[in-house]
């Protein structure tokens, strides 16, 4: 009997450590999981809404009514972010440019560095607090209180209703925003540069534009339809598929925020990366 | 487009067999068959909890059986491609447990929804009419113009209730359609559940706590219990009954 002793000890201990193991090989392997279902889930959702948008019967409405949302309501928020930009902007660099004895090139530099990069990133970043949290939280109130299967059973795509019209309309209508933005901005930098000194509306512009060339605005432009898309994805993903409590609501327009602010960085470095090889 | 009247009464619209839903490892419905008879009201009792609203929802497709097979109009919910689901659907109407209005709508253009997406050959004066007629019904001819949030409880119900019966569907699934309201509304809503299945030829499963609305509106009850049906039968078969499950809904 006593023999049997240590050899069961050793059988408990070997159970319980591999029991130990296995849990945590586990944790991980489902954390690998998920991770790999939610990149399969979001890549099934770009392709549902490609499809959906070259589909028969858009819902030019709805579309219209999304632009009007996104673009025209945004107006007063951009218009003042917009044009305290070019304004900090001007102020901020006046003094070291003075230093150099280059204060000419103020205007060029201000609008530049808008078109270029300040104007989409930032404009986008609110954007993606304003537009993004907007849909996370309609679409995933939708959700809760079962209104997408309301439309669903009543003959109507909800992929096409809601989804493809939003993120239309985010990525034509984001690109015209920050192009406005871009435009106040410099109006700000015009009023910037006459707290301290006084340049003409059109001498500045002359200035301002000089340094502008094709290859400031169209990369600009490119990647802030970009912008726009992921904004209206990220949006609409994360409204859509809010879980069953009401909670999930703040959590989806929360999550929406978070996500299209960062992924918008990224793509900014990304088309910052191709573009400076390109040229 | 196929009429209720082509099919026999003694025909089934819904057959269901051996229905099983599990949500992880939650087993919801175990085996649940059932078949709804043309022109026939069944109610559906059971308690919270059990699966009602998943059996109906399983019905119009928004969730996907793991096991059984429902057949509709002697189609295979199944089976279908998108499209044809949707052609199903424009035949069903759907009462939501929780109303489901859209809040971005008026109380016009949430029953403007279903009926210019699902009767596409409508004139505008038919559409006015037509709503104009539904709220009539539900007793709501003034709340045209509000939006779902000025409206209470009850009022949803019913508004939601109009959007359903707006389309003439041939089946209808009633969940829980006097949950929440006053005897009086309650007996209102039963009498035009009755009206509709009259008058437009339905049938319909009427989910319900409500023995009263069991009563007065239903040809046959079924009892769900432990995901399965634990009784099916006639109200008096259920009246008379010394099963203390069943007592305890009908006393
Ligand atoms: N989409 C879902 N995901 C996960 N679980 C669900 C889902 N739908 C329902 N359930 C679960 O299934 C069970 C049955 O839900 P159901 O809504 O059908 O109950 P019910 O019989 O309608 O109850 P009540 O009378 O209160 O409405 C519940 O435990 C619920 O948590
Ligand atoms: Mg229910």
């Amino acid at each position: 009997m006593k023999k049997f002793h240590p050899v069961i000890k050793v059988k408990g201990f070997a159970t319980k450590h591999s029991i130990k193991l296995s849990e945590k090989t586990l944790a991980k392997k489902e954390a690998a999981d998920n991770f790999l279902t939610d990149l399969a889930d979001v890549m099934l959702f770009i392709t549902r809404i490609i499809r959906e948008t070259f589909s028969p019967n858009f819902e030019f409405k709805e579309f219209f009514r999304q632009c009007f949302q996104i673009g025209y309501k945004s107006l007063p928020l951009i218009s003042i972010t917009g044009s305290i930009m070019g304004l900090v902007l001007t102020i901020q660099s006046r003094p070291v440019l003075v230093n150099f004895g280059a204060v000419t090139l103020l205007p060029g530099m201000v609008a530049v560095s808008l078109i270029r990069e300040m104007g989409p990133v930032i404009t986008a970043l609110i954007c993606a607090g304003k537009i993004g949290s907007g849909m996370g939280a309609e679409l995933g109130s939708m959700k809760v209180t079962e209104q997408i299967d309301a439309m669903e059973v009543s003959s109507t795509n909800p992929m096409r209703f809601l989804v493809v019209t939003r993120v239309l309309a985010a990525t034509l209508m984001i690109p015209l925003l920050i192009l406005y933005a871009d435009a106040l901005g410099i109006l700000g930098s015009w009023a910037g540069a006459n707290l301290k000194g006084d340049v003409s509306f059109v001498l500045f512009f002359n200035q301002a534009f000089s340094h502008v060339h094709f290859m400031d605005l169209f990369p600009a432009v490119i990647k802030s339809f970009f912008f726009g898309a992921v904004i209206g994805v990220v949006g609409c993903y994360k409204g859509y598929n809010a879980g069953r409590g009401t909670e999930s609501v703040g959590v989806a327009a929360n999550s929406a925020v978070v996500l299209a602010s960062l992924l918008v960085i990224i793509v900014d470095m990304i088309a910052v990366q191709i573009t400076d090889m390109l040229i | 487009m196929m009429n209720t009247d082509q099919i026999k009464s003694n025909e089934p619209v819904i057959e269901i067999n051996g229905l099983k839903k599990s949500f992880g490892q939650q087993e919801v419905l175990i085996n649940v068959s059932l078949k709804l008879f043309n022109g026939e009201n069944i109610a559906v009792l059971g308690k919270s909890g059990i699966g009602k609203s998943v059996l109906i929802q399983c019905i119009v497709g928004l969730l996907t059986p793991d096991d059984g097979a429902i057949i509709v109009f002697d189609k295979n919910v199944a089976s279908l491609n998108r499209k044809e689901l949707g052609e199903l659907r424009q035949k069903i109407g759907f009462l939501f447990q929780s109303g489901a209005l859209y809040d971005s709508m008026t109380v016009k253009q949430n029953l403007e929804f279903p009926l210019r997406r699902i009767k596409k050959n409508l004139t505008e004066n038919e559409i006015e009419e037509k709503v104009n007629e539904v709220l009539e019904n539900v007793g709501l001819a003034d709340a045209l113009n509000k939006m779902p949030s000025q409206l209470s409880g009850g009022m949803r119900k019913r508004i939601s209730l109009a959007r359903t019966i707006v389309v003439d569907p041939m089946i209808m699934l009633y969940d829980e359609p006097t949950t929440g309201l006053d005897p009086v509304t309650s007996d209102e809503i039963s009498s035009l559940i009755i009206e509709v299945q009259k008058k437009y030829k339905t049938s319909s499963i009427i989910i319900t706590h409500d023995i009263k609305c069991a009563r007065n509106t239903a040809n046959r009850i079924i009892m769900l219990s432990e995901g399965e049906v634990y009784k099916e039968g006639k109200v008096a078969d259920f009246n008379n009954s010394t099963d203390p499950l069943i007592e305890s809904f009908f006393k």
